[in-house]
């Protein structure tokens, strides 16, 4: 079985769909001869060609507003809006129409459309090229919001979000995009939306948590040595698999949710409700939530202050434990 | 080497010299210039068919308008004075051709296959009136202006890419071609080259500001030549001119022609929508100069000097009119009581767990209260 990188994940996984579906396309700003600013979209151009493998203009409004009358008249495209500070833009076709399309039309249309977002901090980036926008989208009825955190999930996760029949904000965690490589199968296989995965059992401590801050947390549940922690990647953000956070916290009794995206009003928050609203009795202490501060991304000389790392994960694990 | 050189700078571009003629072939009292109108390829039933369904479109907008005011329908706008843009445009589609509507183009989408009872049923406001029917390819109204144009770049941009020969048309008012949308669009088309054609019903005001202050251009059909693609001006209260402009643009663009941007001028007759008063910002003598153009005057007109058209078969159209839209009013007003359920269904294909809950959380609420919500 092949090693990949999750970048590398991502093109197979666009390839093994191209290959499958003739209607499947990719388009964006530098995704055709250049293959993507991160390479995401490498060869595709080659293997299918300036009609499937589409450099647009500069203009993100344009693309996923073209992309939603593409995916009307029969095709399926895979947009990429090149770093998550460039989403705004896009925002009005997100939120009014792609969101909003089958329940307006009474399900006459819908819209198999993918915006592939890179996401998130820790690469040592400008302003608007390391934020963590997924509560505008969560926010949104209509959509799907999906972030993988290794490899293999990044290439199941993307071929189901190409294959679903709604719109799917797919965001790719950059810091993730070459720090590992993991046995990723050839050809297709799947991993379904709306599914968490319990990355490590446990019985002290439920931490939930997607994307790059998964590792992080991995790192913490090493620093604490004999704390039994349960570990939940929730891979898919909207819809939440509700139902795996409160088996675990049932069982565990604690939860810290832990984010890179500001608190205030966020999945987090959104989190700790739903903990509350149904499993407030089994708690032994309040939830604990480690994010990123209500604070814009610094620029690169700060941002390791401001994304939760090892040690604020651990701390927040420890408080809940020592209530 | 040089061969493979993308870019090479140039001293000196030549870019355009500029005339843009209204094209016009109906003059305001009914004779036609030249032998233009012969020359569409329009028979004299599909004359007669356009001056019908401009007639019923008026004879709607007015029982909507009254509806309205005696609170039987919601916020509406009317498309009175717009008739012959909306005619002439749908009258040139092929049904594999796509619709991409603002929220004034009853006329077309009703020529294109939807009911006038959809159009009451949106109006009233129940999203039911944006089921289109399926095979009928007319995409649902959009209210935020502008945004249309893109999806109908990305509708003609698939068809292309397929290998289709269907176009898209969208519409949009005089006001949306501030909006950055407009631009990215017509970009858009004009760097692939996709088979759209560009409708600006220009009614010269976005609710009450005026078209010299949307825009420093002579004309909108100019913005088109910085895109590279083709815009054409033509008298939108011309039915005849309106087609022909709409024909050659999708003739062109199912050819590989590429995108054209038709600017319609016309004029609105009647206000943005219920919510507003026009006689704040317009003066009466312009509306009085306007009706004097009034598209639906000028064809019948026409018709009458072509001895097409006598006063029995004007009342006879009136009285046939009036009653199919009185029977799509009846209908309206007995539509069945819709389940909340439907607040709920088509956000996704398959409810997911918390729209499930949200739902049972409503309708336990409504049982509390003998199936609806409390009184007072």
């Amino acid at each position: 079985m092949p090693q990949m990188t999750l970048i590398q994940a991502i093109n197979d996984a666009l390839r093994t769909e191209m290959r499958r579906d003739p209607t499947v396309i990719v388009m964006g700003e530098d995704v055709g001869i250049n293959g993507g600013v991160f390479r995401a979209t490498e060869n595709l151009y080659k293997e299918f060609g300036p009609d499937r493998s589409i450099d647009t203009p500069l203009a993100e409004s344009g693309i996923v507003g073209c992309a939603i009358g593409m995916a009307v008249n029969g095709l399926k495209p895979v947009a990429e809006i090149q770093f998550d500070g460039f989403m705004p833009p896009a925002f009005d076709h997100i939120v009014s129409h792609a969101a909003r399309l089958r329940w307006r039309s009474r399900g006459r249309f819908h819209l198999p459309l993918v915006i592939r977002v890179p996401y998130g901090g820790g690469i040592r980036a400008l302003e608007h090229h390391s934020e963590a926008p997924e509560a505008y989208y969560v926010h949104t009825p209509g959509l799907k919001v999906v972030i993988p955190s290794s490899p293999y999930d990044a290439k199941g996760l993307l071929i189901s979000a190409i294959r679903d029949p709604d719109p799917v904000i797919f965001f790719e965690p950059k810091r993730l995009y070459r720090a590992f490589r993991q046995e990723v199968p050839e050809g297709e296989y799947v991993i379904p939306l709306g599914k968490a995965n319990i990355v490590q059992q446990g019985t002290d401590v439920t931490v939930i948590s997607w994307g790059a801050m998964v590792r992080v947390c991995l790192q913490a549940m090493e620093q604490l040595g004999s704390v039994s922690v349960e570990l939940l990647d929730l891979r898919t953000l909207a819809p939440l698999d509700i139902e795996t956070v409160w088996n675990s916290v049932t069982k565990t009794g604690r939860a810290v949710i832990v984010q890179e995206a500001p608190r205030t009003c966020s999945l987090a928050s959104e989190l700790t409700a739903l903990i509350n609203e149904r499993v407030l009795l089994q708690l032994q202490a309040p939830v604990a939530r480690v994010t990123g501060y209500d604070t814009h991304m610094p620029y690169l000389s700060m941002e390791q202050y401001y994304l939760p790392d090892a040690g604020r994960v651990k701390k927040g694990i420890e408080r809940v434990l020592g209530f | 080497m040089a061969k493979s050189l993308k870019t090479k700078p140039r001293k000196t571009a030549t870019v355009t010299s500029l005339d843009i003629e209204m094209l016009q072939i109906l003059n305001l009292d009914g004779t036609a210039q030249q032998d233009e109108a012969r020359e569409l390829g329009l028979t004299n039933d599909d004359i007669e068919s356009l001056y019908r369904w401009m007639v019923t479109a008026r004879i709607f907008d007015e029982r909507a308008l009254a509806l309205q005011r005696q609170g039987r329908l919601g916020t509406y706008a009317p498309l009175s004075g717009q008739e012959a843009c909306q005619a002439g445009s749908a009258y040139a589609l092929r049904p594999e051709d796509w619709i991409f509507p603002s929220y004034r183009e009853h006329l077309a989408q009703v020529m294109r296959g939807q009911r006038w009872l959809d159009i009451l049923t949106y109006w009233g406001g129940s999203e039911e009136g944006n089921r289109v029917p399926e095979g009928v390819n007319n995409f649902t109204i959009s209210i935020p202006i502008a945004t249309q144009t893109l999806h109908a770049v990305g509708a003609a941009w698939a068809a292309k890419i397929k290998g289709e020969t269907s176009c898209a048309i969208v519409y949009f008012g005089d006001g949306a071609t501030s909006e950055g949308d407009f631009h990215e669009a017509l970009n858009f088309a004009g760097v692939f080259q996709t088979p759209t054609v560009f409708f600006c019903q220009n009614n010269q005001y976005a609710i009450s500001v005026p078209r010299t202050k949307q825009t420093a251009s002579e004309t909108i059909a100019q913005k088109a030549i910085a895109y590279g693609i083709e815009g054409v001006q033509v008298d939108g209260n011309d039915v005849f001119a309106v087609y022909k402009a709409t024909k050659e643009a999708l003739e062109k663009g199912r050819n590989g022609g590429g995108p054209t941007l038709i600017e319609a001028v016309t004029y609105r007759l009647s206000h943005h929508t219920t919510a507003d008063d026009w006689t704040r910002y317009r003066p009466a003598e312009e509306v009085e100069m306007w009706k004097q153009r009034d598209p639906i005057k000028r064809l019948k007109l026409y018709l009458e000097r072509q001895g097409l058209w006598n006063a029995d078969d004007e009342a006879k159209l009136l009285e046939e009119a009036k009653s199919e839209i009185a029977q799509t009013v009846a209908q309206y007003e007995n539509l069945p009581k819709r389940d909340v359920e439907d607040i709920f269904k088509y956000i996704y294909a398959e409810m997911p767990w918390n729209l499930r809950e949200q739902l049972q959380e409503l309708k336990e609420y409504l049982a509390e209260h003998g199936g609806d919500l409390p009184k007072e």
